[in-house]
């Protein structure tokens, strides 16, 4: 392995993966990219634990315990850590169940929702512990740049990465700037 | 002084005015843009939103309500000033529930196409996620007041030029929100059409026409084809609103 490569590690939280497939419809530039930077901890090696890297990439917010733990080490390893999408960067469609309590949430999706057999909220001890709220990333730990979007295109995603790896600061054009 | 030839200047634009314009009116009819959300061309400025905040010598003023006057020298597109105001749209957004992606305003949002002016990235501040009432009781006409940013055109449009008097705002300080005026509070049982202008002049998501959302794909909406910092997009935006409307 070449040891100049940038390590990135990614993860996503309380989030659908969007930013993800996202960052892989930069299709052929993943060939130019690879060439610079090489994969710890992410859905796209399938490796566990995150070690010591340049760029953590965030996606989802924050919504239960382990969420939070991940955010955690994520921010302990890595130099530089980027919101990734809208649930990171403010807590995104997740964040629409803050409106309720989370007693609430549970009891209309596991007790009284259309359709439900056999009628219990889950409390297996495999199952991380819900948080009160969903939570933006940059509300649990620092966070140094934010790549907004819905998701993040795939130019927003190299504009970004390009930018880290020639250790620039990333500043997005106003053309590729979305919200949703 | 003949009046016809007073003006003044704003960032090393030499702007001219008539008696009794505002800074406002006058900019935008010279073609210089001043960030503004709660102002709109024909109706009574509010000077609510403050984005509009402009520095005249030693003092800032809202340039929505201070009358031009003859050798102003005005500055407007300041680092700090453009600052200012993107702290302020931050606290538009946490102030709200603005969630962008499930939004059908998303495109052709005001608020929205101002953070991209002034290049917002986060938010900033955290999140108030305060809970508010939705109101779906009218058949035409949808209130969401999460996305409302309390900015006034519909309670002045209402009233200047719809000759109605549908909404207002009540509460103070976080406690302030969007309120009917009808006996039972409800949308329903006020006397909004969906042709009226205070139904169409909403900037955010808050006040939407009911059967009409998605008619334009997400892309090709409004901010996708314009930047807000064009001048006479409020004659776009409330075409393209009355279009749908039909």
């Amino acid at each position: 392995m070449n040891d100049t490569k940038l390590k990135i590690a990614t993860t996503s939280l309380a989030g659908c993966f969007g930013c993800h497939m996202s960052f892989l419809d930069m299709d052929e530039r993943l060939e130019t990219l690879l060439e610079h930077v090489s994969f710890d901890r992410s859905p796209f090696t399938d490796i566990k634990t995150v070690g010591t890297c340049d760029i953590g990439l965030v996606e989802g917010g924050v919504c239960n315990e382990e969420n939070a733990q991940v955010l955690r080490q994520f921010r302990a390893n890595c130099r530089i850590l980027v919101a990734v999408g809208a649930c990171a960067i403010n807590g995104g469609v997740p964040a629409m169940r803050n409106h309720f309590s989370l007693q609430e949430c549970l009891e209309e999706v596991y007790l009284n929702g259309t359709g439900i057999v056999n009628p219990q909220i889950p409390a297996d001890a495999e199952l991380p512990l819900l948080l009160d709220k969903v939570y933006p990333v940059g509300e649990v730990v620092k966070i140094d740049f934010y790549l907004p979007g819905c998701p993040p295109s795939a130019n927003a995603f190299y504009h970004l990465l390009q930018a880290l790896i020639q250790g620039k600061t990333p500043e997005l054009p106003k053309e590729i700037l979305h919200y949703d | 002084m003949p009046t016809n030839h007073s003006s003044f200047s704003i960032d090393s634009h030499e702007v001219p005015f008539k008696n009794g314009q505002t800074i406002m009116d006058a900019a935008l009819a010279a073609g210089v843009y001043i960030p503004h959300l709660c102002h709109f061309p024909g109706i009574s400025p509010h000077g609510n939103c403050k984005l509009c905040t402009v520095r005249t010598g030693t003092r800032y003023v809202t340039a929505c309500t201070t009358p031009a006057k003859h050798g102003m020298i005005i500055e407007s597109e300041t680092k700090e000033l453009i600052e200012a105001r993107r702290a302020l749209t931050q606290m538009l957004f946490i102030e709200g529930n603005h969630i962008c992606p499930s939004c059908e305003k998303t495109g052709n949002c005001t608020l929205q196409a101002m953070a991209y002016h002034l290049g917002m990235q986060d938010n900033h501040f955290p999140q108030f996620f305060p809970y508010r009432e939705v109101d779906a009781s009218h058949p035409t006409i949808w209130l969401d007041r999460d996305r409302c940013i309390l900015c006034n055109l519909c309670v002045r449009a209402s009233r200047e030029i719809d000759g109605k008097n549908v909404f207002a705002i009540a509460g103070r300080g976080l406690d302030a929100q969007l309120i009917v005026n009808s006996s039972s509070g409800k949308l329903a049982d006020s006397d909004l059409s969906p042709t009226d202008l205070a139904a169409r002049i909403c900037p955010v998501g808050a006040i939407l026409i009911k059967e009409t959302g998605y008619r334009t794909p997400i892309g090709q909406r409004i901010f996708d084809r314009h930047t807000i910092s064009e001048i006479d997009l409020e004659a776009i935006i409330l075409a393209e609103t009355a279009s749908q409307n039909e």
